[in-house]
């Protein structure tokens, strides 16, 4: 798919709200992106996707487990560039209000944690990989958004 | 053939959040299917504790990108309930019309992109561009009537900003209701076409079980008492009589019983259950698909979708070509104590807000959300579905298990809170 900008867009730990804002996005600009857009990785939509030799990846929610601090090394081993998605990508909450729990209350919940090997303290994307953009909000802004993605159509020649 | 195999899918696609599924099969026999919902829990029953009763809403909206609504608007109900307040009528249609946007536009959501490309054999709605550039114009037009009419009411169709206890903070305008008739109108139309493609669809799963939604009088979502297909109509404050919980060790969400036995919740059991409630211009002109209910078939889950998206469309034109809408202030909260109790149908089923107050903070709440409720259901499905596919190609295979579970619309991102039980 030559001339076209290769996307991904992940998720972790979150309540997948800047995905529904991007699926909401398309109701106005699928005309204009499918054509300069190759989404070559966002489960939300297909079925057949593909992580590696990524122009942009769009990171959504924070990362929680092991699993998934693994998975976003990954993403940026195989992505260009790399943005933070939503407030809990951006700054890892809501997703990690475990974070601030008293003593009392993280000890109620540490079986959970415990049991489903998640790391102690909730971390937001940046603060496990270096990120080039962040579109903050809970959900995304959509104008940064579109800023944004429109930035890189630019910069990586697809759109003059 | 095929006597011993095992099947892993990780990460299922087009659908809501994170889930993997297992399933073992021994001497022909399907052994332990394990649906694991793989969400990361994000401990929203420990986080509401000690929060501002009347803001809780908006914190427990971010349980779900995508149904945020229902949560915001049970949540508030139940607050409420709990704190004594009735709001007027204007706000209970503008609720009305808030969760009509939310289905408009979540319905649209599943059908179009997620359940679609099944049934003409395409990966994704992009490569519908290509094959069926009308009916993916036509996915975007009508998701977009649900999104933006929530915008209009509600502020904002994801944790929407207008809702709250006791009434809205804004009230639509009268371009904004005539601009979001005319988008409404344009989109029903769209939706005849998508009903034919569900009723000629060849998919089909049949299995006997019980079936469980809220009933009222206008099929809207504000649920009053809970109905279901095992008979008497139980007030919704009496709900925990009748679910059970079941704990599943393997998965971050609890699954449920209805009085002892699997159940659904969603549009198909919604259907079944009170078809005649729906709009009177729905069941004028949707007569040949309302029909076909009720229906055993999963598959019809789509369909039932579809019917109650036509739905919400004419039951919202009505109300806001009929209703002045005037600015009120919103019910003065007096009471700073109580218990209360809330049932919605979500697009998904029956989601459930119970919510102890002290001295205007929360000091608990528990939920029970609609995929939870259904996730017993689906394993009995997928093990049915597996022992009468046994012959085909494993591919073929966990197709047709992915494709069964999409049927569902499950939402992961909801199902994996409020979890009280211990493992053992």
């Amino acid at each position: 798919m030559a001339g076209k900008l290769k996307v991904g867009l992940f998720s972790f730990s979150c309540c997948e709200d800047s995905s529904i804002v991007f699926v909401e996005l398309l109701n106005d600009h699928y005309k204009e992106w499918l054509p300069l857009v190759d989404f070559k990785y966002a489960r939300i939509m297909k079925t057949k996707n593909d992580p590696t030799d990524l122009d942009v990846a769009f990171v959504e929610g924070a990362i929680a487990n092991e699993r998934d601090r693994q998975k976003v090394l990954d993403i940026r081993k195989n992505s260009k560039k790399v943005v933070a998605i939503g407030a809990c990508a951006c700054n890892g909450q809501p997703a990690g209000q475990r974070n601030m729990f008293d003593p009392e209350t993280k000890k109620e919940i540490q079986f959970i944690v415990d049991k489903f090997k998640m790391m102690d303290k909730v971390l937001s994307v940046p603060e496990v990989i270096p990120v080039d953009d962040q579109v903050a909000g809970c959900p995304m802004d959509e104008k940064r958004f579109i800023a944004v993605l429109e930035k890189y159509l630019v910069e990586f020649g697809i759109k003059k | 053939m095929h006597q011993d195999f095992d099947i892993n899918l990780e990460h299922i696609t087009k659908i809501e959040g994170h889930a993997d599924l297992s399933l073992k099969v021994r001497q022909g026999e399907v052994e332990d299917v394990e649906l694991k919902i793989t969400e990361n829990k994000r401990f929203y029953s420990q986080a509401v504790r000690g929060k501002p009763a009347l803001n809780v809403a908006q914190l427990v909206s971010r349980i779900c990108g995508t149904c945020s609504i229902a949560h915001l608007t049970c949540c508030l109900e139940a607050v409420e309930n709990a704190l004594k307040v009735e709001p007027s009528e204007q706000t209970k249609i503008l609720r009305k019309l808030t969760t009509y946007g939310m289905y408009i536009r979540d319905h649209a959501m599943h059908l179009y992109m997620f359940s679609l490309p099944d049934v003409f054999k395409k990966d994704s709605i992009i490569e519908m561009a290509d094959s069926h550039p009308e009916l993916v114009d036509q996915a975007f037009q009508v998701k977009a009537a649900g999104n933006n009419m929530s915008k209009m009411v509600a502020g904002r169709a994801v944790h929407s900003t207008l809702p709250m206890v006791g009434g809205f903070a804004k009230v639509p305008d009268k371009e904004g209701a005539a601009k979001t008739v005319a988008e409404l109108k344009a989109a029903r139309e769209h939706l005849f076409q998508l009903m034919q493609i569900f009723k000629d669809c060849d998919f089909k799963f049949e299995r006997e079980t019980r079936y469980v939604c809220s009933g009222n009088k206008d099929y809207s979502y504000l649920g009053d008492e809970i109905i279901s297909s095992e008979g008497v109509p139980v007030p919704k404050t009496h709900y925990l009589w009748h679910l059970q919980r079941v704990i599943i060790p393997y998965s971050t969400s609890t699954g449920f019983q209805f009085r002892g036995k699997e159940f659904m919740v969603g549009s198909l059991p919604r259907m079944n259950l009170k078809k005649d409630s729906l709009h009177k211009d729905t069941r004028r002109d949707a007569t040949s698909y309302i029909s076909l209910f009720p229906s055993k078939d999963i598959y019809n889950n789509n369909l039932a979708q579809a019917i109650e998206t036509l739905h919400a469309i004419d039951h919202s034109i009505e109300l806001l070509e009929t209703t002045e809408f005037k600015p009120e202030k919103p019910v003065e909260v007096k009471e700073k104590s109580g218990t209360g109790v809330a049932a919605i149908e979500a697009p998904r089923g029956t989601l459930y807000y119970h919510i102890e107050i002290e001295n205007s903070n929360v000091k608990e709440v528990e939920l029970v959300i609609p995929t939870a409720q259904n996730q017993v259901n689906m394993g009995f499905d997928i093990k049915k579905l597996v022992e009468e596919n046994i012959d085909r190609p494993k591919e073929e295979i966990e197709f047709e298990i992915e494709k069964l579970i999409r049927a569902y619309d499950p939402c992961m991102s909801c199902a994996t809170h409020f979890l009280k039980v211990k493992w053992t």
